[in-house]
């Protein structure tokens, strides 16, 4: 970890002044949201086969396949999209220092204080390139509850070739499970991220185009 | 120049204004089918994947490569976790493609199995002679591709037993099942030779109940419930792929766990 006083910055921003979302991770960001949406409709047409919560059932509508047959080859085709373009963001955000520049820090006071003022409709949003730490929050919880389907659905899927970690999940039904509530909290901030972006419109013209030119951090940590 | 297709007198243009809403689907249809969009998966509403539309195919490959990465990531030395007597289910869950009222029991002491493909030996085996062969016991969990699952015990000779018993090619490529309920089936040969892979006739230590697979049925601890044809009439050894009732329909053919 690097102390505060030592600007770490200019190694974690090889290019300064580029667009906020590089076309990588534009690509990746849209890759993943199709995928994603694909993973949970289909999701929900194998859960109706048989339900965990029996007062959840999804309709027909919001399944994606008309069958449970069809429901499991579109699961387990985008499952390799999602996987593969999650790797390769991670890889990404840790190589080029844009998870750290985007996601941290992330204190408590600062979440408390923008709950606090989007609270009275204060949701400051002027400046695109940096986030609040709700926002931060929130992509840190989504990112790991991503890493955590794969990992659970790798359980679900093999749950005897893999019965060990099958186990430490809590058994066939415990992986289940937590795949399930995987889902409803990636669903959660779908519906949250997607009903902000369309509040704020800059920000979905920004995810297709890159979004404005990095400030210099010096200027960024003088704010 | 004028087509040749084309009626020597023009068809009434009020023809045009009859139809618009059924010319403007058909528009509709062709911009739908055109476009790998969200609204392209509406495109696929038949019951059973044998379409032939460009997502249909592509969701096939996908899973025949499936098929190909569940073959690599099987280990055929990982045995299957056993439980404790105590967990079983007596009975076991019924399981099939038509209800437990239209099962047509098996009448035990004239039923035979047939053997055939890449076998030495293609006699018939009868009840008394299976029962000749060694057996072994495992408590499993069954876990049906629906999503449930129970813990059975179930006994029988280990299917790679009764396959070098027959002389069996064991680098063939398949081993499929035909069955009195017309539930055709098959499975890879390192699933077929497994430990855990056996020729049930027994569950929970009695004689397997006519709607679980009487006289003799597949249960192998590493694939979903219904890659286990119940109700047994003959096997073939071979290296031609035959898809089974489910697989037909669009499931996945390795379907391993």
């Amino acid at each position: 970890m690097t102390s505060p006083s030592v600007p770490a910055a200019p190694t974690l921003t090889p290019a300064l002044g580029r667009k906020l979302h590089p076309w990588p991770v534009r690509i990746m960001h849209w890759t993943n949201a199709m995928a994603m949406i694909v993973l949970i409709g289909s999701g929900w047409g194998i859960y109706d086969d048989s339900v965990i919560f029996h007062f959840i059932y999804f309709p027909q509508w919001a399944r994606i396949g008309s069958w449970a047959a069809e429901s499991l080859l579109w699961h387990f085709a985008a499952m390799w999209v999602l996987a593969i373009n999650g790797f390769v963001y991670l890889t990404y955000g840790v190589f080029t220092g844009r998870l750290r520049e985007r996601m941290l820090p992330i204190r408590i006071s600062d979440v408390i204080h923008t709950v606090q003022d989007t609270l009275r409709f204060k949701i400051a949003h002027e400046d695109l390139t940096v986030y609040n730490a709700v926002q931060k929050l929130l992509y840190i919880v989504v990112i790991f509850a991503g890493i955590s389907q794969v990992i659970t659905g790798i359980a679900v899927w093999k749950p005897i070739q893999f019965s060990g970690l099958a186990e430490v999940l809590g058994g066939f039904q415990g992986a289940r499970l937590l795949h399930f509530l995987g889902m409803a909290v990636i669903t959660g901030f779908l519906i949250v991220h997607v009903a902000l972006s369309l509040l704020v419109p800059s920000t979905l013209w920004a995810m297709l185009a890159g979004g404005p030119r990095l400030k210099t951090p010096k200027l960024e940590a003088a704010e | 120049m004028r087509s040749p297709n084309r009626p020597a007198t023009p068809p009434d243009a009020a023809i045009l204004d009859n139809h618009r809403a059924e010319i403007r689907m058909l528009e509709r249809r062709g911009i739908l089918r055109g476009t790998l969009s969200l609204g392209s998966l509406a495109m696929l509403t038949g019951c059973d994947i044998s379409d032939d539309t460009s997502i249909g195919k592509a969701l096939r490959a996908m899973s025949s490569f499936n098929d190909f990465v569940q073959a690599k990531i099987f280990d055929p030395n990982h045995l299957a976790p056993e439980y404790p007597a105590s967990m079983v289910l007596k009975p076991p869950r019924f399981n099939a493609y038509y209800e437990i009222e239209k099962i047509r029991p098996i009448d035990g002491p004239n039923w035979t199995l047939a053997v055939s493909g890449l076998v030495n030996d293609k006699q018939a085996w009868t009840r008394e002679k299976i029962a000749t062969l060694p057996q072994r016991e495992m408590i499993i969990r069954h876990i049906c591709v629906e999503g449930w699952d129970y813990i059975g015990q179930w006994s029988g000779v280990p299917l790679r037993t009764f396959l070098e018993a027959v002389g069996a090619d064991l680098n063939a490529k398949y081993v499929s099942f035909q069955t009195a309920d017309d539930y055709p089936s098959s499975i890879d040969m390192a699933t077929a030779l497994h430990p855990q892979t056996l020729l049930a006739t027994k569950y929970a230590g009695e004689t397997l109940a006519d709607p679980f697979g009487y006289p003799l049925r597949l249960r192998t601890s590493t694939k979903l419930g219904f890659k286990n044809p119940k109700w047994i009439t003959a096997i073939e050894v071979s290296n031609t792929y035959m898809p089974g009732y489910w697989e037909k329909l669009g499931f996945n053919w390795q379907s391993g766990i």
